[in-house]
Order: structure tokens, then sequence, then C-alpha cells
């Protein structure tokens, strides 16, 4: 098909009126066509309020059999991308909620499609996908843990940041949620805090704002966790204030 | 990002869906009962104008924010807001189903199809959902014939655009054209933007 015509299939896309093969070939192209996409996420937003315009009032059965469902229903791990922008960091407790932590497991060892709107870079998602499965089963180790600790954090926009501590496996997970893209040539490193002293433990993946990070090396009594905005490449000291400190659980 | 779509009402007494949606990421169920408490009824509705038969459109509706539940992480604020994603899902899950029960058993879309847009008889009566509903038609009303027909058949009936040519006897690259040209006309009476 020609590439004037692909253009024009925007709109039936919008409307999933595209028949299969169809739509196929119209995604690879909206994966290479900015505008294209731009012009798709409007027509989304404009169906959108088709869409509310059809709205019900569902029954309350409805909803007790939705929300008794979800309580068994694993989520998927989070995909890239960023979101908010992160400041500050509150404390917010030193325990985590059981639901958070059912999630950072079902984050560590399930993969799942995501909603075929949001349509992937067709190349990432597959290194993603890749990427994501390796890290999951390093992962995996500590959060599944029996003695896995874990501490949130919530930023002042509603990132939220969480380290897990597993003392056994002397090993530690780091995991961000909504955190903002870094500057651009910046990256976020992660630190453990040997009492005054930052010992680097990696960086985190700056196109990512949701992810799940394994700490590079033992924690090794440390009694806390940094990050910092270092330039790209990470470096040997923290050349920033820290743009969060977490203690360690308890 | 710019809030794309309001649902009718003062947006600040609506709850901050998208902080909603990352707590659901991270497991909270609450929260997602609020996300349900905001959306079910747009849901089902959109499940209901597609898929005509209530225990279907339930049984959709219910899968569909099942899957808000599991891909929450996945949920990318820069792509779109939190109901655009929901209610593309519902409509994408919804015409799934409508042609997969098609290829069963071929059903007639033409003529009865054509001047009724959404069944908006059974519809709530929320005062916002009504607002939504009169904005709507009012900007539906500023499209053309053949393109308000092509743009309401795909939706609200699901229908390809090859069965959208078929059933308004039209040339496929008329459809194809009318159904962009349509929702730019909507999108710009509706002053929505991604």
């Amino acid at each position: 098909m020609r590439t004037e015509d692909l253009h024009s299939l925007t709109g039936a896309y919008a409307l999933h009126a595209l028949p299969d093969e169809e739509r196929t070939a119209f995604e690879r192209h909206l994966a290479q066509c900015d505008s294209c996409e731009r012009e798709t996420r409007e027509f989304a937003a404009a169906t959108a309020r088709l869409g509310l315009a059809a709205t019900l009032v569902p029954g309350p059965a409805m909803r007790d059999r939705v929300l008794h469902r979800v309580a068994s229903v694993r989520q998927v791990p989070p995909g890239g991308g960023a979101a908010g922008k992160a400041r500050r960091v509150l404390p917010r407790g030193s325990g985590m909620a059981r639901w958070a932590l059912a999630a950072c497991l079902a984050a560590a060892a399930g993969l799942g499609g995501t909603a075929a709107w949001q349509y992937e870079r067709a190349q990432d998602a597959g290194e993603r996908a890749a990427q994501a499965e390796r890290r999951a089963e390093t992962l995996a180790g500590v959060l599944a843990a029996p003695d896995a600790e874990s501490r949130t954090a919530r930023l002042a926009d509603g990132a939220t940041g969480t380290v897990v501590v597993s003392g056994g496996q002397d090993r530690a997970v780091f995991l961000a949620s909504g955190m903002a893209e870094p500057p651009s040539g910046k990256v976020y490193q992660l630190w453990f805090d040997d009492h005054g002293t930052m010992r680097s433990a990696g960086l985190m993946d700056p196109g990512r704002s949701s992810q799940a990070v394994l700490m590079e090396g033992a924690v090794d009594g440390a009694g806390g966790v940094g990050i910092t905005v270092e330039p790209a490449g990470g470096s040997p000291q923290p050349t920033s204030d820290p743009v969060a400190l977490l203690g360690m659980p308890a | 990002m710019k809030e794309a779509v309001h649902i009718g009402r003062n947006p600040s007494s609506q709850p901050d869906l998208q902080q909603l949606i990352r707590e659901v990421a991270l497991g909270d169920q609450d929260s997602f009962a609020a996300v349900y408490d905001a959306m079910a009824g747009s849901v089902l509705g959109v499940a209901r104008a597609v898929l005509r038969d209530q225990a279907q459109s339930e049984e959709v509706a219910q899968e569909v924010l099942v899957e808000v539940w599991r891909t929450a992480p996945r949920y990318r604020p820069e792509r779109g807001t939190v109901v655009n994603w929901i209610l593309t899902l519902a409509h994408r899950r919804a015409v799934d189903r409508v042609r997969s029960v098609e290829a069963a058993a071929a059903r007639d879309h033409k003529a009865a199809l054509l001047d009724r847009t959404p069944e908006f008889d059974e519809v709530t009566e929320q005062v916002e959902a009504r607002l939504e509903r009169e904005q709507v038609r009012r900007c539906l009303r500023t499209l053309t014939d053949i393109q308000r027909q092509s743009v309401t058949l795909a939706y609200y009936r699901g229908l390809t655009y090859r069965q959208v040519a078929e059933a308004l006897a039209l040339p496929l690259g008329t459809v194809k054209t009318r159904l962009r040209d349509g929702l730019i006309r909507l999108r710009d009476c509706l002053g929505v933007s991604a």
C-alpha cells in the first residue's frame, strides 16, 4: 500500500474499523510516522467522547464481580516512558502495603501484553520484553525471598520509590514508579548510603518512568539508598545532592 | 500533558484518574475501586452501544475493567488520558466481540442501522452524561451526512470500513477519507487535543 493511502487510514484505525491485516500494516507505518501517531491520539480523544455520550449505569452486581476478580488477577510489569516530575522524597512509613508487594512480585514474575492502543514502537517492545524477562529472573529471587523487607517513599508529585531488601541474600531491589525523565544527557544513579558515604549501586534506565532495578553489589550493612542525577554513564561519586534518600527497611 | 477529555463536569470535582492509575499500578485495590466507579458506566455504555446485548455487554465490560487493573502498570500518560485509554480499550474489545460473533452468524448491516445513532433512550439520566450527550450530538451535526453515518456506523456499530462502504453503497476510498474527515471535524468541534 502506498504511504499516502496509509496516512488516510488514521480515522478508520482510531475507530477500530480496519480489518486485521490492514491494521497490522497501518501499525507498522504508525511506528514511523509521528504525525499519524499524533492524529491517532487526537482521534482517540474524540472517539472517547462518543463513548462517554453512551454512558449507562451498571448494576451493583457487576461492581462486586469485577472487584472480586481483580483480587486474584496478576498485574503486568511496568513498561517504559516518562511520567510526572520527580522532586523531593517524602518518607511514607516503613512498611509496604500487602498489595504493593503483590504487585512487585507480579512485576517480577509476569510478562503480558499492553493495551493494544498504546502502540508500542514494535522494535522497542521486543527488546524491552527480553530485558524485562532477564531482569525479572534475577529480581524475582530478591523480591520473593521469605525475609524480604520493604520501605516505600512517595515523591512530591506522586511518583514512588520502594526499596526491597533480602537480608539473607544481602541484595536490594529498587522499584520506581512514575519518575520524571532525567534532564537530557543525564541519568538517575542509585547509591548505597554507608552512613554518610555513598557507594554506587548502578544506573536506572533513563527512558523508563517505572522500573525495577537490581541494585549492584551487596547491601553490606548500608543504612539507606540514595538517588542522584548524574551525567550519562554515571559517576564514581555523587556530583549533586540526592533527589531522593530512603532509609533501609527496618 | 494536557487533559484532553473532561466528562462534562467541573474537572476539579473529578477524581484524579492519573494519580489513581499510578496507585492501581502498585496494586492498590481501593484506588481501582475508585477508577471503577468513575469509568464503569462509560465502559458498559460503549460495550452496549456496539454489542446491543445486555449479557454480552456486561461480560465485555467486566473483561475490560479487569484488563485496566492488569495493565495499569503499562499505562503511559504521554499517550493519552486515562479516559481515552480505557474507552479505547473498551471499544476495541466490544468490536472484537462483535466481529467474532459475526463470523459465526452474519448479520444484516444495512438500512435499519443507518439513521440510528446510539441508542440514547436507555442511557443514564445523570446530568453530566446528558450534557456530554448533547454536546456530542451537536458536534455530530456539524459533520456531513456521509461523514456522520460513516463515523457512527463504525463507532456505535463496530463495522469495518468495508462494511460501512457496503452499507452506504460508497467506494472504499471514499469511506476511508470520510471517516478521517469526520473525526477531524468532531475533534475540532469538541475541542479535544492529545
